[in-house]
């Protein structure tokens, strides 16, 4: 094909077939960029519930904004635990995250895959592995988890690598048997890096702790709140009168 | 009938040389493959990444200009190997030929040269020719895109991403881009994607204003008018204004932005009109 000579038509030259296929082209063009930008947004929000980010991924929009998708966190990961997504998977494709029940992050502390990324789309700030906060651990199904049944289990306890911090063991008493005890298996949140090892742990089918964005579990309390007994443990005593003390009266007692 | 480019040149020049930068370019394709596999495969990590951004031999970064640039305006400045790996890239490109990348390293090249090569074999001659500097808007949608909404748009759909990406990191959906380009080429529009659309080589076309790497028509002379070159060259516009700008007084270099570099019109010319030339500055000499 010779394009100098079979290709270009006169500069000036306006036909109706030149016209319908400039404007054919251009609307084709403006419709794809629009559904490429709807498509973009839409997913821009969250990553789907069975993806972690690694550790130090800004929040997701952001993240999308600075991940290249390069891979070189994937490559830096020595267990291997970090996969690009795949076009229509749910993550952005050919964004880094991890599946905690197949492999959880070992949580190195030299955060190598920190260290690898070329954009900080994984935040170079974050030098200290217990203070990543890639989600969250949520014990989501207490009717199948063992300590609720009532079972000495704990085994998410025992793998959690900020132990007994991230996860602590509450005494209950088991009301169906009344006289046995609950070790309930508790999350903190200001502990927990949501590095998934206990969702890995978890002897059930499916695992009944979980990892799942912080954003998508946490509450929070409306700003006017105050927790009474810290304000009186802030102010050295209670900020309101203490109730009045009335004498005891017992039958038998003397009067 | 039109005898296929090139066969003139195998008749008086023997086939390698008319087939000598074509081969090198594949090696070089399948080279820069290579390297980026040598780590999953082997083991050999002597690059890591992808064209997106990379390290080389743990040292050199190196970083895309299209996705620096969507980096830049979607979240401001980002972390400094970003930073030093465009600056690699900036100065590679600058001095080997903006596009360069595309016919020597781009994965998505071969897939559009298979096109074109069955477009003059099948004799498709028809399709969409639209102006080619509409490259150049879908690089300011691109961009402006990133701009408007903080994220990386391009970068869903990107087929140079997602190829390279689907072959260094086994994302197979990314062959979808694949088929889509080689029909695209193959049957709505000649040297479409590279020629007319893709943003990330309109980019790199910015690094080759000032190339001191070149092909030139140094026996431009001798040109029989064969047209052999203009069959075979995806940028073809570029090669006139040096092969037949002796008589306005224009240099024999092709200093047009848009030469790939590929060197295939140094393979075809039955006449061994053009040759690779390495010049600082790049100024288009006048030879006596």
């Amino acid at each position: 094909m010779d394009e100098t000579s079979a290709g270009r038509s006169p500069a000036t030259a306006i036909t109706r077939r030149g016209l319908l296929q400039k404007g054919g082209g251009a609307a084709v063009g403006l419709s794809l960029i629009g559904f490429l930008t709807w498509v973009g947004v839409r997913s821009a929000d969250a990553v789907p519930l069975w993806a972690v980010r690694p550790p130090g991924a800004l929040p997701e929009p952001d993240f999308l904004g600075k991940c290249l998708r390069c891979g070189l966190c994937v490559r830096a990961c020595p267990y291997d635990i970090l996969s690009l997504a795949e076009t229509g998977s749910g993550v952005a494709p050919g964004t880094p995250f991890f599946t905690p029940r197949k492999a959880p992050c070992e949580m190195c502390p030299e955060i190598p895959c920190v260290a690898a990324c070329p954009s900080g789309a994984l935040d170079h700030g974050l030098t200290d592995i217990a203070k990543a906060r890639m989600g969250l651990a949520v014990l989501a199904d207490q009717e199948n988890c063992l300590a609720f049944l009532g079972l000495r289990c704990e085994v998410c306890f025992e793998v959690c690598p900020v132990m007994n911090k991230a996860i602590t063991l509450e005494m209950r008493l088991n009301t169906r048997s009344g006289k046995h005890v609950h070790f309930l298996p508790t999350v903190h949140s200001e502990h927990c890096t949501g590095c998934g090892k206990c969702e890995k742990g978890c002897v059930l089918e499916e695992a009944a702790i979980r990892v799942l964005p912080r954003a998508a579990v946490k509450g929070a309390l409306g700003k006017h709140y105050r927790v009474g007994w810290e304000e009186k443990k802030k102010a050295g005593h209670a900020l309101i009168p203490e109730p009045l003390s009335l004498p005891v009266r017992r039958p038998g007692d003397g009067s | 009938m039109k005898r296929p480019p090139g066969e003139e040149a195998v008749e008086k020049k023997g086939w390698w040389p008319a087939h000598r930068w074509l081969v090198w370019r594949r090696i070089s394709q399948a080279g820069v493959l290579g390297l980026f596999l040598l780590g999953p495969a082997f083991d050999l990590w002597l690059i890591r990444g992808n064209l997106a951004s990379s390290l080389f031999l743990d040292v050199v970064p190196m970083t895309d200009p299209l996705l620096f640039l969507q980096l830049l305006v979607a979240s401001g400045m980002p972390a400094t190997q970003a930073i030093l790996g465009v600056g690699v890239v900036l100065v590679l490109y600058g001095l080997l030929g903006g596009r360069l990348f595309c016919s020597w390293v781009c994965p998505v090249n071969p897939i559009t040269d298979l096109a074109a090569w069955m477009r003059r074999r099948l004799g498709i001659s028809g399709g969409w020719r639209g102006d080619r500097r509409i490259r150049y808007a879908v690089l300011v949608l691109v961009i402006g895109i990133a701009a408007a909404s903080g994220l990386m748009v391009w970068e869903w759909v990107n087929p140079v991403s997602l190829l390279h990406r689907g072959l260094i990191f086994g994302v197979w959906s990314g062959w979808l881009a694949v088929v889509g380009i080689l029909l695209f080429d193959l049957l709505l529009s000649p040297h479409g994607w590279c020629g007319r659309l893709c943003p990330t080589g309109a980019l790199y076309a910015q690094l080759g204003h000032a190339t001191p790497l070149a092909v030139s028509a140094v026996r431009r002379e001798a040109c029989s008018d064969c047209r052999a070159c203009h069959q075979v060259c995806p940028e073809a516009a570029v090669i006139d204004p040096a092969l037949k700008g002796a008589a306005k007084g224009v240099g024999p270099r092709i200093t047009g932005i848009d030469c790939t570099r590929c060197g295939r019109c140094i393979d075809v010319c039955p006449d061994e009109v053009f040759e690779f030339d390495f010049h600082l500055p790049n100024i288009s000499r006048v030879v006596p």
